[in-house]
Parts: structure tokens; sequence; C-alpha cells
């Protein structure tokens, strides 16, 4: 795990890492925000710990979204902001996607604020989440092709 | 064996109805999908997407000072607080300190915008539920609003009036005159509302006891600002995470523990006078000095000096041609809407255009929360609960 050393004594990595061994894969801070890459496969398990937790309590799930690093590989980053209620603190966290059938376990079943959010990544980046109750298009029309967020996805001209 | 001489028994079963997308209680492109038992809905299904317009994907193609004026289009009950909360997030991304001028200019026309879409809820929400004239006089006070915002940016609704660093140009001299008169009126027409609303019967029978969220499914569904109020929970970001200067300002958190549609109307009531107080103090602690950032290479340098000083030019000339390009890395920054955290998230690559822009709106989880709050209750109380939950179609979209 790459951390720099100023942020190995804060609780929530400390506890991340006491979780689970492969849960953090990474962590940073820009601009005072505290940002986590995790596991993927682990995804639904480390937010229902983050969320329990008495000390941490992250039991706020502020958005939902994804970002397209195209060209490079692991190409999708699934974007979780967190926020604790009790503490007021917040908590960037990132899962690595590789760009060939992308899939992550859906948080419905910890949120259903996830609901309509993890559509959305859905229909704009084509990424599965799995254990969703209806995933389906939300935005673009039943028929659409392709994901208009990717980045090889042309903003104008032909697809 | 059934008896010959009785009727067959009825055979009943449950009716799909759709609510929208030309409802005039769905403000816009809303469709709702209800399946009814007679007259109650037994659950909700929101079908959005008539409105999607791709600002995202648009604004990764734009410089980062050329994204602002898509921003009021998202929530465009709301613009300056749009306008705000990017602005906020490249200045967090380039570390840029904004005049205390400009951010209390901003404060005071963020509240505005506040009391501006607040009336325009409460006109639509007494509108549904029925009276009319409510609607005609919220519409009156708004327009005096809009005509501050006309004399302070040129444009009625799609003001983007601030810029990174700070503002588009200095506020007009009449500017604390007009606004006098307005902060005169305002609490006056909102006792004048109150007097017509809250003790009304048939107000309250439309309102009290229906649409009731509960704080844990207030906070499992996501639900910020007012409608988070209204169900006991006293979270506002301008309290929690100051940003624009909001520490320096006295004013309250309203709260209603009821959570129904009845408490949402109070807590924006309450939100409305709040606003008024902040003007007011933002008005006479308005600080002298410049209207925006001296940031040379990100802030346009100003007229008089591009014509006589040969760098600022050149600063002018490459600012527009190449924008300018924040660190790599990526900021979230939610600030208080009128109707729940607003938040944009920002991924720099390092390059002159974002990479990712995403708008964390309140609208689109607002609307989300109605497949919860409707089962259960008649049609007829289904338009009072959506009109209460306050969201816009541009910004569920987006």
């Amino acid at each position: 795990m790459t951390c720099p050393s100023e942020l190995a004594d804060r609780l929530v990595i400390r506890k991340l890492q006491s979780f689970h061994p492969r849960a953090l894969q990474a962590a940073s801070e820009f601009r005072g925000q505290l940002i986590g890459v995790v596991s993927a496969a682990l995804i639904r398990d480390i937010c229902d710990f983050l969320r329990s937790d008495p000390e941490l309590r992250f039991d706020f799930l502020v958005d939902l979204t994804a970002v397209d690093r195209y060209p490079v590989e692991p190409r999708f980053e699934i974007v979780y902001l967190l926020r604790s209620m009790k503490t007021g603190q917040r908590l960037c966290l990132k899962a690595p996607l590789t760009g060939k059938d992308p899939r992550i376990d859906s948080l419905v079943p910890l949120w259903p604020a996830a609901d309509m959010l993890e559509r959305e990544v859905f229909d704009l980046f084509g990424v599965h989440f799995t254990g969703h109750p209806g995933l389906r298009r939300i935005q673009m029309p039943d028929d659409w092709q392709g994901h208009p967020l990717r980045k090889d996805y042309p903003l104008e001209g032909d697809r | 064996m059934p008896d010959p001489l009785l009727p067959p028994p009825l055979r009943s079963e449950s009716m799909t109805l759709n609510l929208g997308p030309q409802h005039p209680s769905t403000h816009g492109v809303l469709r709702l999908v209800l399946e009814l038992d007679g007259e109650t809905i037994l659950r909700a299904t929101p079908d959005i997407g008539y409105l999607h317009t791709g600002i995202e994907k648009n604004a990764e193609k734009l410089f980062y000072s050329q994204v602002i004026p898509l921003t009021d289009r998202i929530d465009y009950v709301a613009p300056l607080s749009n306008n705000l909360v990017y602005c906020l997030a490249v200045e967090k991304l380039l570390q840029l300190e904004v005049p205390p001028r400009a951010q209390w200019i901003r404060v005071l026309l963020t509240e505005l915008t506040r009391i501006n879409n607040h009336l325009v809820w409460l006109g639509t929400c007494a509108l549904e539920i029925g009276a009319m004239s409510i609607f005609l006089y919220c519409f009156r006070e708004r327009e005096e609003i809009l005509k501050v915002f006309e004399a302070v940016s040129g444009q009625r609704m799609m003001c983007s009036y601030f810029r990174i660093g700070g503002l588009a140009g200095p506020i007009p001299l009449d500017f604390h005159h007009q606004l006098d008169l307005l902060l005169k009126i305002l609490p006056e027409r909102f006792d004048e509302y109150e007097e017509l609303l809250s003790q009304n019967r048939i107000w309250l029978g439309r309102t009290r006891g229906v649409g009731v969220l509960t704080p844990e499914d207030a906070l499992a569904y996501s639900i910020s600002g007012p409608n988070l109020r209204a169900s006991g929970i006293a979270h506002d970001l301008r309290k929690a995470e100051p940003y624009s200067g909001y520490e320096n300002f006295d004013f309250d958190v309203p709260v209603r523990q009821e959570g129904d549609v009845y408490a949402r109307y109070l807590v924006r009531m309450e939100e409305m006078r709040q606003s008024v107080r902040i003007i007011h103090q933002a008005l006479e602690g308005l600080p002298e000095g410049p209207f925006i950032a001296n940031a040379p290479g990100i802030v346009l340098p100003d007229r008089d000096t591009m014509k006589t000083q040969m760098e600022a030019l050149i600063f002018h000339f490459k600012l527009v041609v190449d924008g300018f390009a924040p660190p790599a890395g990526e900021v979230y920054l939610p600030i208080e809407s009128p109707k729940g955290e607003l938040g944009c998230y920002l991924v720099s690559d390092g390059s002159p255009r974002p990479w990712r822009m995403r708008w964390r709106g309140p609208s689109l989880l607002n609307v989300q929360v109605l497949s919860k709050l409707l089962p259960g209750h008649m049609i007829a109380d289904a338009i009072a609960i959506i009109a209460s939950i306050d969201f816009v179609l541009g910004e569920v979209d987006r």
C-alpha cells in the first residue's frame, strides 16, 4: 500500500487497514480532502464497515459517480463521497475498475439513495452494478447505443 | 359452493397510472408511474431523463472559465448558487483567495437567490394545493428580486455574475437603495403569506401529517437542506462547513420535528426571514476593496490596464486563447443551496479543461425519495407531497 507517513496514523486509515489487509490500496490528501483508493471487489464490505463502525459512522452517502481515465488502465474509478453525520468528516473513496466488462457491487442494500446514482453511472459510463434491483438507463433513451460520458465517446460527430 | 343467487365476488387488481410528463404539478417533465389500488398509491416509480442536456460532458471540452454560463442552466431557479459552487470548487483547486468584498456580495446575492427559490417553491406549492392568489403574490415579489439581479448582472435569470476569483463587475451605484426598498417590503409580505396559509384550515388539512419523512429515511435517501431540517436534523452546511465567509454572519437554522408537508413549509418560510437577516448584515458590513482577486494568468485584467499596459494585454490574450491550467488533482466542494447540498466534484489532469465535472444536485435525490414518500397516500396527497419536496428538473437530469 502506498500511503504518505503523515496519513498513516489517521483513524480511518488505521481502521481500514485492520478491517482487511487488502481493503486500502493507497491513500492521499489533496486540498485537505482525504482520498482512499480501495479494492473494488470489497467495496460493499468496506462501505458497510465504514457506515456501522461506532467511531467513524460514515453514514451519509453524499454522492456516487465515476471518472473515466481512458486510455490509462484500470480505466474507471468509481467515486464514493461519504460524510459522517456524527463527526462531520468527509471521505472520498475510489474503486478502480478495468475497461473490459467493468463490474462492481451495488450499494443499494446499504443506502437506497444509491439506486438512481448507480443507474446514472451505468447509463453514462457503462459500469455494471451487481445486485442492483433495477439497473436500466435513466437519462438516455432505453434504445441508446454507447455511454456518453466515456472519454472515447465524442462530443460531436459520428460515434 | 358459491351461492347462485349472489353476484360473483368482485375481482380487483391494481391499476397503473402515469402522472406526467404533462401534468402541471410535475414542474416540467417528470413522469411518475403510479400503481394504484382505487385511489391509494401502492407504488411510485419516478421516470426522469427528458431534460438531459449533457452539461457534464460539455464542460469537459471548455476552459474552466467558460463553464460558468452552463452552470446557470442547471438549476435555473437558483442560478447564482450554481455559479458560486462552481467558482468555489475551481478556487479550491487553484487555492485562490477571494477578496472579502466579493465574498460578502456573493453571500448577499446567494441569500437573495434563496428567497427567490423559496418564493417560486411556495407559489407553485400553494398553487398545486389550490391557493391561486399566493402564487401571484410570490411571483410579484420574485419580480423585484429579479430586478436586483438584472441591475447587478444585466440578466434576470441566467446571471453568470460570479467569476473565478470574484465577481464579473462592481455592484451598481444605487444597489444599497434598491435593496433597502426590497428588504423593507419582504418581511411584511412573508407575514401576509403566513396569514393566508399558516392557520388556514384547508392548508392545514392538506399538509399536516401528509408525506412524513422520518429522519432515518431522510439520511438513508441522502436528503439534505430544508427537507432534512423539516425531519428534525439540524444540519446546515453554512454552519457545519462555512464557505465564502458565512462564519461571519449571525443567523438561525430553523428545524421542525414533524417531517410532513407542513413542516417543510414552515422551515422554508423561516429560512426566508433568516436570509433577510443575513442580507441586512452583509449590506451593513460590506467591506471596501476590489471585487475580484489580483491573480494574473487566472483573472482577466480590467479594460483600462489592458489598454495601457503591455503585460496586461498579453495576459488577456493568453487567458482567452489558452485558458489557465490548475494543478492535477480533485476537489469536492459542497454548499448549502436553497434545495439542499449542492456539490461540485472537479477532476483536473493539469490541462486547461476539466477532466471531469460532476454536479451533485439535491434535486435528483429529492425526486428519488418520492418512491418512498408516496405509497400509502391518496393521489391528491401525492400532488401536495411532490410540490413540497422542491426540485427542478433541469438539475435532476443536467
